[in-house]
């Protein structure tokens, strides 16, 4: 079972507590009348499903119910990193470099 | 004493003897021994059948990584359990076990004929012997695999023990209480850190337990490990024993099982049989030791074959000798010792047999001294012996080819192909292993985890070698937590440290066509079908594995990884990192359901949901229904009534005169904040904006994609108060997507988000009388002018503080009242009582059903698949086309979604007046031929409602444009013919929706 740190409350804490939401920073269209049925399709169902570094989408269910976003390696499963809904994405060298914060 | 106890060896107290039966038959014992060590004490090496071939087996090891000694143990009703290994089951007083796989009996098995036809049954016989001809399939094959597969038989009974679940959180996890762990803990054990450590086995000491010669630092083994428990558990470390440590899971969570019971000859009240530990630990030092390897050569199965290295623990630990005429066959220094043990406690070793040409000088000085041959540079070729070996057939080695043979006499023989690194917990951790080219084995090379492996799990040899590593690990895990730890160290006396060589299958003579030489024990699987595979094409160990079954039974392979390995690795012509090491997985030993269960059983399985009205429902006979994990009564039958009956009574009273229904578990959610309305907006597909305060309106609900997720009323309690009705089983998922939307994508919306399914009780009243009922209860006067259908204000309703609705999902007069939770049942009874009058029925969530599928109004998720969108549904005036945006709207617009063609949800009435089965497919031309074009399904269908004749509702291409044509719906006995209708089968004008004008309906201060 994973330890996820949320962000919103600043503690690390069982995933049992959280839910997986999917891919992060696929923003919905500010106009979506007007985007082309392939900018459409391509928001609604396109994810890259990468096998590596992975930006994703947590909520933390039973606990603050905030979503967030999180930095995890998908072959080893480990954080690099949580951060607040909104906010950029991190510099992945920087991360990469960093020991695992997101996670512990 | 038993024939093969030695007087003064071992660690078990014979002082009070303990009876059990195997087969049947009355054996005796003493405190300490496991099934196995005391049935060899009388000899017994005949254990159990295998499992393919069904040839006598018996122990060949003496511990959890035993393959074949599998039984089944009794006591009492309900606790049955197979395939457990006599070698950790502890014996009791009164203790039943049984052996496995025989038929008729354990020394003469008619499914022995497997072993003679064993041509039959090599690698991938499954694939290659069942496919043809098909017709066997039902008749020969399957009949024939589900009688012989299995190992054991399941227990019948339901458990009566519990299980117990327990969460830790530590600084430091020891796994394993040999020598490595006992000093890593010591080492760890200090400034305060919080300490583990862990064994399966009764006592702690591991390999101590069985080498009592080792002297440390100056105190003999045995007392040294005596003086090591005191001095941890005085030092606040907790010592586990009879816990297996069965998987290591992501960020150092470790699952530990305890075992509590099956060991006591009386069951003590209220302790579990086990207990699973979920431990959280800062640092975890793996010392799992090492597990000893068989050597591969025809007959090496049968009873009285066994591990060197067992024959050592079952004499120093238990104090049984394996044989009094023992042969020792090796190719590993460790069995010299063992045959060195066995003939000081009196066995005549008959000689010791090494693959090897060489071996050191204190060894062959060693067995010059107890008068042992030694015959180096042999291969062993087969054995002999039915139920009990009898001789062993060696042949000399010289210059690569297989010279004479001779036969030596025995009555067991240990063997020792080496010893494998336990590896199993540092595999969990994906940690990453490397090869080994001089000892021919995987060691650990590095982990993700916070993890360090130690002793002979990481390859070292030797009980001093081992101590001073865990010490130094132990140390590294304190000083990784910032604290110093214990410095120490070790030196050892009489440690017995040596090397040896690994083996792939031993050169024979014989035709290794017909050799039974097996590799894993369990599966009956031999190094012939190991090449097999490899001829046939398998190359990747994954695929041998999979294609021959090694390493696939209970024991994952835990004595035959390697061997198989290496002896793939020959056939293939490349070495073994190229074909690679299967992956271990949790749990390490065979685990109990009871234990994972824990206390998620019965009732406790998951949680039940009830409404405050449930007890009533329940005390007036209700029959309930599961929806999610809410308890609804799905209806209410009367002195014997049916369910067909009750629900059509139910349906007819409702539209005749008055009917009440528990809806307190439709979700709420209170959508509040200046924002609220363009929130709704937004969400839901309705315009909002103009609904006034004090209306409701029905809601649609969509996904991005434009598919109806979710529906309910909603009503306006305010400019900026919204009551949100959601269906039942949605409640949860809406409030994460209204939460998902307002979060991440309108974060500048100022709305707030409540979930108020469980603060109100929802009673609701449906049929002509409705109003009439409530009105005394009421201030609000319940006229068609001043609180028309879709109204909703807060109110009283009989002294309770209400959200009182007026809508309808029956198609009558209807009232959803709303209050506070507790109060429900208060109201509820309130209500019954002065319903009386009218003939009153409480109704179920079947007349529900039925009812509203008469109006045709859906239910989402029975009606709607996730395919369904609100114009597939004919619900397109529910869609504010004008907003700028919606959830959904976008997607409403997607090419596939304006396409001709599109399911549609229509009324189907069938031609004969049966009824539909829900589910069922339909074709526009039933003579088409097999397979016929589906054109949509049945989705609900009721022969028990207030129409004429049955109904159904359902989904067909192009339907809306249909009407009135014919569609088949083809059965496994005819086809039925159904006409395409409108989806409203009752009051198509809602006529009766309206209250009449009547001076009753008159509010109290009205």
């Amino acid at each position: 079972m994973l330890l996820i740190h949320c962000p919103y409350c600043n503690e690390t804490l069982p995933e049992l507590e959280y839910a997986y939401a999917g891919e992060a920073h696929i923003a919905r269209p500010a106009n979506p009348s007007e985007v082309s049925d392939e900018e459409w399709a391509e928001f609604l169902f396109m994810r890259s499903n990468v096998k590596g570094i992975h930006y994703e989408r947590w909520r933390h269910l039973h606990g603050c119910g905030r979503f967030f976003n999180a930095v995890r390696d998908t072959v080893s499963d480990k954080f690099l990193t949580t951060y607040e809904a909104g906010a950029p994405r991190p510099d992945l060298d920087t991360l990469v470099n960093t020991p695992a914060e997101g996670g512990k | 004493m038993s024939q093969y106890r030695v007087s003064g060896k071992g660690r078990v107290d014979l002082s009070k003897k303990i009876n059990f039966t195997f087969e049947g038959k009355s054996y005796t014992g003493g405190q300490g021994d496991t099934v196995a060590s005391a049935l060899l004490s009388h000899g017994v090496h005949l254990m159990g059948r295998s499992f393919k071939y069904h040839r006598p087996r018996g122990a060949v090891a003496a511990g959890s990584e035993e393959p074949n000694a599998l039984i089944g143990t009794r006591r009492g009703p309900g606790r049955f359990e197979p395939n457990t290994r006599a070698t950790v089951q502890d014996i009791y007083e009164g203790l039943q076990t049984n052996a496995q796989n025989k038929y008729p009996s354990l020394k003469f098995d008619v499914g022995a004929v497997n072993d003679a036809a064993y041509m039959l049954f090599s690698a991938g016989f499954y694939y290659k012997t069942f496919m043809w001809p098909r017709s066997f399939w039902d008749k020969v094959y399957e009949p024939f695999i589900r009688a012989a597969a299995g190992l054991g038989v399941s227990p019948t009974e339901e458990d009566p023990d519990h299980y117990a679940s327990r969460n830790l959180h530590i600084d430091v996890l020891v796994v394993g209480a040999g020598p490595t762990g006992i000093a890593a803990a010591k080492a760890a054990s200090a400034e305060g850190l919080s300490v583990v450590i862990v064994d399966e086995n009764r006592e702690i000491g591991g390999t101590l337990l069985s080498e009592p010669q080792a002297v440390i630092d100056g105190i003999p083994a045995w007392a040294w490990i005596e003086q090591e428990l005191a001095a941890l558990k005085a030092q606040g470390v907790k010592v586990m024993t009879r816990t297996t440590a069965i998987g290591y899971y992501n960020d150092n969570l470790v699952g530990l099982v305890q075992k509590l019971t099956d060991h006591l000859p009386s069951l003590p009240a209220d302790t579990p049989r086990e207990r699973m530990w979920r431990v959280r630990a800062g640092q975890v030092v793996l010392a799992q030791g090492a597990l000893e390897k068989p050597l591969v050569f025809h007959g090496n199965d049968r009873p009285g074959v066994m591990l060197a290295g067992s024959a050592q623990t079952f004499l120093n630990r238990y104090g049984v000798l394996v044989g009094k005429r023992p042969v020792v066959l090796t190719a590993h220094d460790s069995a010299w010792y063992a045959a060195f043990d066995l003939a000081d406690a009196g066995a005549k070793v008959q000689a010791i047999v090494d693959v090897r040409d060489g071996v050191s000088e204190a060894l062959i000085a060693g067995a010059r001294d107890r008068n042992i041959p030694v015959r180096l540079s042999y291969t062993a070729t087969a054995t002999k012996g039915r139920l009990r070996v009898k001789s062993l057939r060696v042949n000399r080695m010289q210059g690569g080819t297989v010279g004479a043979a001779e036969e030596i006499s025995c009555d067991a023989v240990l063997m020792s192909g080496g010893w494998t690194p336990s590896l199993h917990l540092f595999s969990h951790t994906k940690g990453k292993l490397a090869w080994d080219d001089d000892r021919t084995t995987f060691l650990p090379e590095m982990t993700p985890e916070d993890c360090v492996i130690a002793g002979a799990s990481r390859g070292l040899w030797g009980i001093e070698a081992a101590l001073n590593d865990g010490a130094e690990k132990g140390r590294a895990v304190a000083a990784a937590l910032g604290k110093a730890g214990n410095a120490v160290s070790y030196t050892v006396a009489e440690d017995r440290t040596g090397s040896g060589v690994s083996m792939k299958e031993l050169p024979t003579d014989l035709s290794p066509g017909k050799a039974k030489a097996f590799v894993d024990y369990q599966n009956d699987v031999t190094a012939k079908d190991l090449r097999l595979a490899v001829r046939e094409g398998m190359r990747s160990i994954e695929h041998v594995k999979r294609y021959t079954t090694n390493g696939m039974a209970t024991d994952q392979g835990k004595m035959s990884n390697i061997n198989g390995l290496n002896i793939a690795s020959d056939a293939l012509g490349r070495k073994q990192p190229q074909v690679g090491l299967t992956t271990f997985r949790p749990p390490y030993t065979p685990t109990s359901f009871g234990a994972f269960a824990g206390y998620h059983r019965g009732s406790h399985f998951e949680v039940t949901r009830k409404t405050q009205i449930d007890a009533w429902a329940e005390e007036n006979g209700a029959v309930f229904e599961p929806v999610s994990q809410w308890r609804r009564a799905w209806y209410f039958p009367k002195g014997g009534e049916s369910m067909d009956d009750a629900v059509r009574r139910e349906c007819a009273t409702t539209r005749k005169s008055l009917g009440i229904f528990d809806a307190s578990t439709l979700g709420k959610i209170e959508v509040v904040g200046p924002d609220a309305v363009e929130f709704m907006n937004r969400m839901y597909t309705n315009p909002w904006t103009k609904l006034g305060v004090g209306k409701c309106r029905y809601g649609l609900l969509c996904g991005d994609d434009g598919f109806i997720r979710d529906d309910g009323v909603i009503g306006r309690l305010g400019q900026d108060k919204f009551h949100v009705t959601t269906t039942t089983g949605g409640a949860a998922r809406v409030l994460n997507m209204m939460e998902d939307y307002l979060q991440t994508e309108w974060p500048d919306l100022n709305v707030w988000l409540t979930s108020t399914t469980e603060e109100w009780s929802t009673i609701a009243l449906n049929g002509p009388n409705a109003a009439k009922l409530l009105q005394p209860f009421t201030d609000v006067t319940l006229t068609e002018e001043n609180f028309p259908h879709m109204s909703c204000v807060e109110c009283e309703v009989a002294g309770m503080p209400a959200r009182l609705f007026r809508v309808s999902f029956t198609g009558e007069i209807g009232f959803e009242v709303n209050v506070p939770a507790p109060m429900g049942r208060q109201l509820w009874e309130t209500l019954w009582e002065a319903g009386q009058q009218y003939g009153i029925t409480a109704y179920g969530t079947e007349t529900m059903h039925v009812l509203r599928a008469e109006k045709g109004y859906i239910i989402v998720g029975q009606d709607t698949d996730g395919t369904v969108t609100p114009y597939d549904a004919g619900m397109g005036w529910a869609v504010g086309k004008a907003k700028p945006d919606f959830v959904g709207k976008r997607g409403l617009a997607r090419p596939d979604l304006v396409a001709e063609g599109r399911k549609q949800l229509v009324g189907l009435v069938t031609e004969d007046g049966s009824k539909l089965e829900e589910g069922a497919q339909i074709v526009f031309d039933a003579s088409q031929p097999i397979p016929m074009k589906m054109v949509g399904h049945v989705t609900s269908s009721y022969d028990v409602g207030t129409t004429d004749q049955p109904i159904a509702l359902a989904l067909v291409e192009g339907g809306h444009s249909r009407m009135g044509e014919t569609v088949f719906i083809p059965m496994p006995d005819r086809t039925i013919s159904a006409k395409i209708t409108g989806t409203i089968f009752v009051d198509p004008d809602n006529a009766k929706l309206k209250i009449p004008a009547s001076a009753e309906n008159k509010g109290v201060a009205a």
